[in-house]
């Protein structure tokens, strides 16, 4: 699904300050599967995410997404594939405040122009799926960690993206929360959606759920090892 | 077409709970920039609106008035002045006025009495202007008393009240015949204040004024075009005060709308990194924030300039009127009739609206073409 060859990316480039957070990269992120990327911080794992996701470009590599070279696409082109391919938990949750939470979840299809009626049925099936219906009209500032990224969620969901793009999902929630989240991914793994997260909690990536854990430090990848593997 | 109209219908509806959102900050912008907007909106109004009333009210004065002059001040005109100036070529009609001013020291102030070239005015009588009557308290009927220059007290019953639409010029007039006018400041008959004249081809009027000063050389032709511009001049130099003092709030505007519109806040910066990161388009946050500003901008110069038209002309530019109508003792209460100037009202578009709008593109543009990560971090 995702092919990366040797991905750099260097922050602040010609200054004292230039930072290579990564520093060649190659990889393959097979579809329909759940990685995980470990690491501590500063390790890449957040930088090579928004590198997968479009969010930013590599300062040199290839990235190809269904065989399709992506990496030297204007910003137009880029956007249209974040939108058609890509859905965003981040680890902030990066929710607009001051809107509700039925709100948030339809700000990305708003670009497309869909039928109003139909776009607010589906963010409050996602969001009653999410069991957030009773939550749908409150300010996403009003709601608690677990409601926020579960509002976040149903955002990355709205479009119906093939790839599920989480950004530590469970840093800021509590146990009882992380494991909802878990099982929440688990159902997304089950209808088909290829899920890439990077996390150093174990409870994520030692989870049953996830296919193979790529481990990061100092912008390399150190091991690639499946599932079974990173248990042991 | 469908999805490009109902995703214009998102992006304005997004503008406005936008909008909704940052209402404090919008709403002290949108009150600053209402107030700067109604400020120059009412200075152009009215002085446009003032020079048009005495372009109009000019319009019916004569070509030329001559006035005798004697060691520089302004005499009465003789007797045998009116039958000499018939001889001059070029002058269809003449007419000796009368008219002088009275200080009213019950009021404290000073009245124009008039004998009216049309009207007649029955002896004992006189028609006060709206602004007089106020002030003395006067009904049609009533008596009022004027002690001459000379010491005598004349009586005069109030015959008619000016109409209040006339009171730019009327305020203070006193309308009166011409017996009373002559015995009431003892002047002889043959006598006159000045002589009004018209002249039949408007391109002859500077060689009837020329013909007048050398035929007449101890007298002075004043000409309605030198009057209008006289009255141009003032206007023009009392807008050139106002404007000169409220530059320093134009100026304090200027640097604060600036400062909101050419920096964007982290938080802002934060949404469209979001706003991206989840589909949007460039352009698509370009033209939102676009409307937002614009929107502003708009709603000032609308509110502002519609505050301003009913202060002029419903309100009387209360809060302007001693700066710009001058000195007067009896205030005129006068409503002005409502002249709008498209090009006034273009120039002031073009440097609120469109300079605020065309400022907050440029941090929109850079922080729009940035990727969302680096904005979002």
């Amino acid at each position: 699904m995702i092919e990366l060859k040797d991905i750099r990316k260097a922050f602040n480039q010609g200054r004292d300050n230039e930072f290579h957070a990564l520093n060649g990269i190659d990889l393959h992120l097979p579809a329909q599967r759940v990685t995980a990327f470990r690491g501590p911080s500063g390790s890449g794992k957040t930088t090579l995410l928004s590198i997968i996701g479009c969010l930013s470009r590599p300062t040199s590599g290839r990235v190809r997404l269904k065989e399709r070279d992506i990496s030297g696409l204007p910003e137009r082109f880029l956007t249209d594939i974040r939108r058609q391919t890509f859905g965003f938990v981040f680890q902030q949750f990066n929710l607009i405040k001051g809107l509700s939470a039925l709100e948030n979840v339809m700000l990305p299809a708003y670009p497309l122009g869909g039928d109003w009626h139909e776009l607010r049925e589906s963010a409050e099936r996602l969001l009653g799926d999410l069991r957030l219906s009773h939550r749908r009209q409150a300010r996403v500032e009003w709601l608690s960690g677990g409601e926020q990224q579960r509002v976040a969620i149903a955002r990355a969901l709205i479009n119906d993206p093939e790839v599920i793009i989480a950004d530590e999902p469970t840093a800021n929630l509590d146990s009882a929360l992380a494991m909802e989240f878990m099982d929440i991914l688990e159902k997304l793994s089950a209808g088909g959606k290829t899920i890439i997260l990077t996390s150093h909690d174990p409870l994520v990536v030692d989870s049953a759920i996830v296919h193979q854990v790529v481990d990061m430090r100092d912008g390399r990848v150190v091991r690639h090892l499946a599932m079974a593997e990173a248990s042991a | 077409m469908h999805a490009w109209i109902a995703k214009q219908q998102y992006l304005i509806d997004f503008t406005l709970s936008s909008l909704a959102r940052r209402k404090a900050k919008n709403f002290g912008l949108l009150l600053v920039y209402t107030l700067i907007v109604f400020l120059l909106a009412s200075v152009m109004l009215f002085t446009h609106a003032l020079r048009h009333e005495a372009a109009h009210l000019l319009e019916g004065a004569p070509e030329v008035v001559l006035q005798r002059m004697v060691a520089g001040r302004h005499d009465l005109i003789p007797p045998g002045y009116l039958e000499r100036l018939g001889r001059i070529r070029g002058v269809q009609h003449k007419e000796g006025r009368l008219w002088g001013y009275y200080y009213d020291p019950v009021v404290k102030a000073n009245y124009t009495f008039m004998v009216p070239g049309k009207e007649n005015i029955a002896t004992g009588t006189l028609v006060v202007g709206a602004g007089l009557a106020r002030a003395r308290g006067l009904a049609v009927g009533n008596v009022i008393s004027f002690r001459s220059y000379a010491g005598n007290l004349f009586p005069f019953s109030v015959a008619r009240i000016l109409p209040q639409d006339s009171e730019l010029v009327s305020a203070d007039l006193v309308l009166m015949s011409e017996g009373d006018f002559r015995r009431f400041f003892d002047i002889a008959p043959g006598y006159f204040t000045d002589i009004a004249l018209s002249v039949a081809n408007p391109l002859e009027v500077r060689n009837v004024a020329t013909k007048l000063a050398q035929q007449f050389p101890d007298s002075r032709p004043i000409l309605r075009e030198e009057i209008l511009r006289t009255y141009e001049s003032i206007f023009n130099w009392r807008e050139g005060i106002v404007l000169a003092l409220a530059s320093l709030a134009i100026l304090a505007f200027a640097i604060f709308a600036w400062e909101k519109a050419s920096g964007l806040s982290a938080e802002e910066k934060r949404e469209i990194g979001i706003l991206k990161a989840i589909g949007w388009e460039t352009g698509d946050v370009i033209k939102m924030k676009f409307w937002e500003g614009a929107l502003v901008s708009l709603a000032a110069f609308l509110i502002g300039y519609v505050a301003a038209y009913l202060h002029v002309f419903r309100f009387s530019s209360a809060l302007f009127t001693p700066v710009l109508k001058g000195w007067a003792v009896l205030y005129p209460r006068f409503e002005l009739t409502p002249v709008i100037d498209g090009f006034q009202v273009a120039t002031l578009f073009f440097f609120t609206v469109f300079p605020y709008a065309a400022a907050t593109l440029v941090p929109i543009w850079r922080a729009a073409i940035t990727d969302p990560d680096s904005v979002m971090r």
